[in-house]
């Protein structure tokens, strides 16, 4: 046994847990801060060691050394192809999330809530089983409501999806046997499965819960429910291998007209939280048209996607927080000139921002290219959907910088710049950010690995034409 | 001794590698909130253009004295996924490397200029180094033999002239004029990345020299496309190129970029970047041949862009902006050279008008001193009101033409009218619809936010 094969994901769940129940019995703000902050970062330690001790050995069986095994006879959480660089995101997310909260949101943001959800979500994508992946995605959506119930904001919205999401989930997977699949049965099952990660996900007209949620919670707890992008987890894992092509198409239609109606949407919003929420919608739909397009190519681009997205909105969203806890809700129907009372935020907008919309030079930049290359390949409608999207999206973050940042002259007498804590955040994530697009082979061979894992996978349930997508002519040779 | 292949590759490695260093150089301190002294600043870019210069020189030096005409510089293999590959590859031809150097040339003459111009201006660091991003932009896109390279470079050209147009940030005018600037390069850029990926799927080829399947050097070369194909795709790169050129219907955007400090409007858009779109139509001219009504086309905007920035220019009342439609009718004329195929006019037109509409920009402040010392010297007025047009056009056509050159052929209303009101007018009606939605489902008013107070009135509240 070495030292990567300690059961480091099942520690992950336990101290993310352990903190919960810690830092729950805290009633001082800064020491519920500085515990949460402690229990993040070593989860986040651990998450790390679990995912170098399967970069290191990703084919032999940990199972010897694993807890599960010992205590429910399977494996039931493990890192796969796919989860593997997602685990350590979460829990990055809230580690940076926990480190860029300022003190005057200190009281606002529930650690222990926090660490609570960054358990469910740590098991959440470290699995497999459909009906714990259900019960998990359910408890997931559990934490927000106490959040709201807790701010005294109406729950109505959030509880009528949410629960519907559920319903439909259970409804549908229950009608599902992955070993004996015919036709009649995968319709009943599948429709409302499709229905329900649909509704996750916040594809259009079921979209509204993510504008409510995001108008209502605080920041910090909005952005870390959504930027892992766990709907999309749900479909990989649950429909991308029992779906016909049929439902897969029609996904990728409603997912395109998603990402281009929210793209558009957010070019037009006259406040900061529905504008990131409208450039969140848009970009989890665009990572789905990719995902459901199903060839290599696609594929890989929607996964590298998914990983250049969750942390470049992850950044923009902490870099807006760190605006909001400074501010206030900002308005963008006026001009602000913010720049020169925090410069480093100005610089992180902009990084982040862009990289989420994959500018040259960014994580983001080839994902968009693959993404772009593969719903060509698909079809020219479709790659130009997916270019109109990305087009408006880099709009949309413009013109937010350039009201937010410029356009007057703000005045205070207090220092408005960026914390210790929060600098750190905001130049980790840059720092993730610029690497990832300076030299983003390594994680473009991951997602190749992980893309053609799940191609396999569904080939093998032999729902979908058995014959892989051909390498086309029109494939790059440069 | 080094072969002049190799060297020619060296050399050319450093064109593009000189402002990218420039660029990491004066950004890292921006992830620090930190900032170099002026004369740091002011000796690294020297540094910078001296290299990129000497090197091109070198290039062309060496290029002329071997007599060869065309160099390929692959760097290997960026990213590759089974069957897809993204390569960096460069190429050093008749055509890159007069628009490199043209671009080093200008630029240094910028940066000699705006050293001086912009000396302690509070942003004097954030000009220089959106002027490095925009070197590199410049470069990359020059060099590129790839059209994903191109595109890199064609980018980073948008994003740095966007914000300096944007550079005077405590007035609002700038802004609004910089994301103008902004939407115009996004569609353009959104037309060249689909014609990019549409011709990798025409043709299965990303880089120019195997897409126009070059016996010999550029302007040489045969698309293998279809008619239908080339229209198809070239009309595409047209409007890339019509954004970025400021051609019709886009030429709005010319004039309101020169919001921007002077040195900037000078180089990026009086003299480089307008000239990236006749650029661009030039490297994928073989296209152009493949479609008789695409070459129509590309005439046609040339020379109707040509008209109406002649019509506007002459009733513009500040130099820069005249300058700014004066650029474009040179500009449009160029285009039209390209849609008739002449490409070497077109080239050397560019090089020509480049320099000439730089020192025009760069003296624009002091018109009138100069204006002065020639009458002084030739010792008579140097224009007077001219009679010609009142015997050939009558007055009330005349009356006609000044209004739709004062209200610039009307393509910006038509934009607005036809594009942008609308646009805003059908998401506003689906943003309140889905207010009364999401208010139906809570049973209250849902939407707080757009109530709460902005932060002007917030931070009065604070202790």
């Amino acid at each position: 046994m070495t030292f990567l094969h300690i059961p480091w994901l099942e520690c992950s769940f336990v101290l993310s847990l352990v903190g919960a129940l810690y830092v729950s019995r805290l009633r001082d703000p800064n020491r519920a801060s500085a515990a949460g902050l402690v229990f993040t970062g070593i989860v986040l330690a651990c998450t790390m060691l679990a995912w170098l001790g399967f970069y290191f050995d990703p084919d032999a069986s940990l199972s010897q050394w694993s807890l599960q095994t010992e205590l429910l006879g399977r494996e039931i959480f493990f890192i796969d192809r796919l989860s593997a660089p997602l685990v350590p995101m979460v829990a990055l997310l809230h580690f940076l999330t926990a480190l860029a909260t300022a003190r005057t949101k200190m009281r606002r943001f529930s650690f222990s809530w926090s660490l609570l959800a960054e358990s469910i979500r740590l098991m959440t994508f470290s699995c497999k089983e459909p009906w714990i992946l259900i019960a998990l995605l359910i408890a997931n959506s559990i934490p927000p409501y106490f959040e709201l119930v807790n701010r005294r904001k109406p729950t109505r919205v959030y509880v009528l999806h949410m629960g519907l999401f559920a319903g439909l989930l259970v409804f549908g997977w229950a009608f599902v046997d992955p070993t004996q699949l015919h036709s009649t049965q995968t319709a009943w099952a599948t429709i409302p499965v499709l229905a329900a990660i649909l509704l996750r996900c916040g594809t259009i007209p079921v979209h509204c819960w993510v504008t409510d949620w995001f108008e209502h919670a605080s920041f910090g707890n909005a952005l870390l429910y959504v930027a892992p992008l766990s709907g999309v987890y749900a479909g990989v894992r649950l429909l991308l291998p029992i779906a016909p092509d049929w439902m897969l198409q029609g996904v990728g239609i409603i997912s395109l007209v998603t990402a281009v109606y929210a793209a558009a949407m957010a070019t037009i919003q006259r406040e900061t939280r529905r504008f990131f929420a409208f450039l969140f919608l848009s970009h989890t739909s665009l990572v789905l048209v990719g995902l459901e397009l199903v060839t290599s190519v696609s594929l890989t681009g929607a996964l590298s996607l998914w990983f250049s997205v969750s942390l470049s909105l992850g950044g923009f969203g902490l870099t807006l927080r760190a605006l909001e806890s400074r501010f206030g809700r900002l308005a963008l129907t006026d001009f602000h000139g913010l720049y020169d009372s925090s410069r480093a935020l100005a610089v992180s907008f902009l990084i982040t921002g862009l990289a989420s919309v994959g500018f040259p030079g960014t994580l983001g930049f080839v994902s968009t290219e693959l993404l772009v290359d593969g719903a060509v390949e698909a079809n020219v409608f479709i790659g130009l959907g997916v270019v109109a999207a990305t087009t408006l999206n880099g709009i949309a973050v413009v013109r937010a910088y350039l009201l937010i940042f410029t356009g007057a002259h703000h005045a205070s007498t207090i220092s408005l710049q960026l914390g210790i804590r929060e600098r750190i955040a905001v130049w980790t994530l840059s720092v993730l950010i610029l690497a990832g697009g300076i030299y983003p082979q390594p994680g473009l061979t991951s997602r190749l690995k992980a893309a053609d894992a799940l191609i396999a996978e569904r080939k093998k349930l032999r729902l979908t034409d058995p014959t892989p997508a051909p390498p086309s002519e029109s494939t790059r040779h440069d | 001794m080094v072969e002049p292949i190799r060297l020619l590759e060296i050399l050319g490695i450093i064109v593009v590698a000189a402002p990218a260093l420039l660029v990491s150089f004066l950004g890292a301190p921006c992830l620090f909130s930190r900032q170099y002294a002026e004369r740091t600043i002011s000796k690294a870019i020297q540094a910078t253009i001296l290299f990129g210069l000497l090197s091109s020189l070198v290039i062309l030096a060496v290029m002329l004295a071997t007599g060869v005409r065309h160099v390929s510089i692959e760097l290997g293999a960026w990213v590759v996924l089974g069957d897809f590959h993204f390569t960096i590859k460069f190429v050093l031809d008749r055509l890159s490397v007069p628009f490199v150097i043209l671009t080093y040339v200008l630029t240094g003459t910028i940066a000699a200029f705006g050293s001086r111009y912009m000396h302690r201006e509070r942003g004097y660091s954030r000009f220089f180094f959106l002027y490095a991003l925009f070197v590199l932009g410049m470069a990359l896109a020059s060099l590129a033999d790839t059209i994903e390279t191109l595109f890199a470079g064609w980018e980073l050209v948008g994003l740095s002239s966007a914000l300096l147009v944007a550079f005077f940030q405590e007035r609002p005018a700038p802004s609004r004029n910089g994301l103008r600037v902004w939407i115009v390069y996004r569609v353009s850029d959104a037309a060249l990345i689909l014609a990019a990926v549409i011709l990798h799927h025409s043709t299965g080829r990303g880089d120019f020299d195997q897409l126009f399947g070059r016996t010999g050097s550029w302007p040489e070369g045969q698309a293998s496309l279809t008619s239908s194909q080339a229209l198809g795709v070239g009309l595409l790169l047209l409007l890339a190129a019509a954004g970025k050129s400021a051609l019709v219907p886009f030429s709005g955007w010319l004039p309101r970029a020169m919001e921007g400090p002077t040195p900037s409007s000078a180089i990026f858009y009086g003299a480089l970047s307008v000239h990236l779109g006749a650029f661009l139509l030039l490297r994928v001219s073989p296209i152009l041949e493949c479609s008789f009504w695409l070459s129509a086309a590309v005439v046609s905007l040339g020379l109707l862009t040509t008209v109406t920035a002649l019509l506007t220019r002459s009733v513009q009342t500040d130099i820069k902006s005249a300058l700014s439609y004066a650029s474009l009718a040179q500009v449009g004329l160029i285009v039209a050279e390209i849609g008739f195929g002449l490409r070497y006019i077109a080239l050397i037109h560019i090089l020509g008008h480049a320099c000439l509409r730089t020192l025009q920009f760069l003296r624009a402040p002091t018109l009138l001193h100069d204006h002065r010392v020639l009458e002084n010297a030739i010792g008579a007025q140097t224009s007077g009101p001219s009679e010609a047009w009142d015997r050939i056009c009558p007055r009330p056509i005349q009356n006609w033409l000044y209004r739709l050159g004062l209200e610039r052929s009307y393509f910006d209303s038509f934009l607005m009218e036809v594009v942008v009101v609308p646009y805003v007018r059908v998401l506003r009606f689906f943003d309140d619809l889905e207010s009364r939605w999401t208010d139906f489902l809570a049973g209250s008013q849902s939407r707080e936010a757009e109530e709460v107070k902005t932060h002007s009135a917030f931070l009065e509240e604070l202790p």
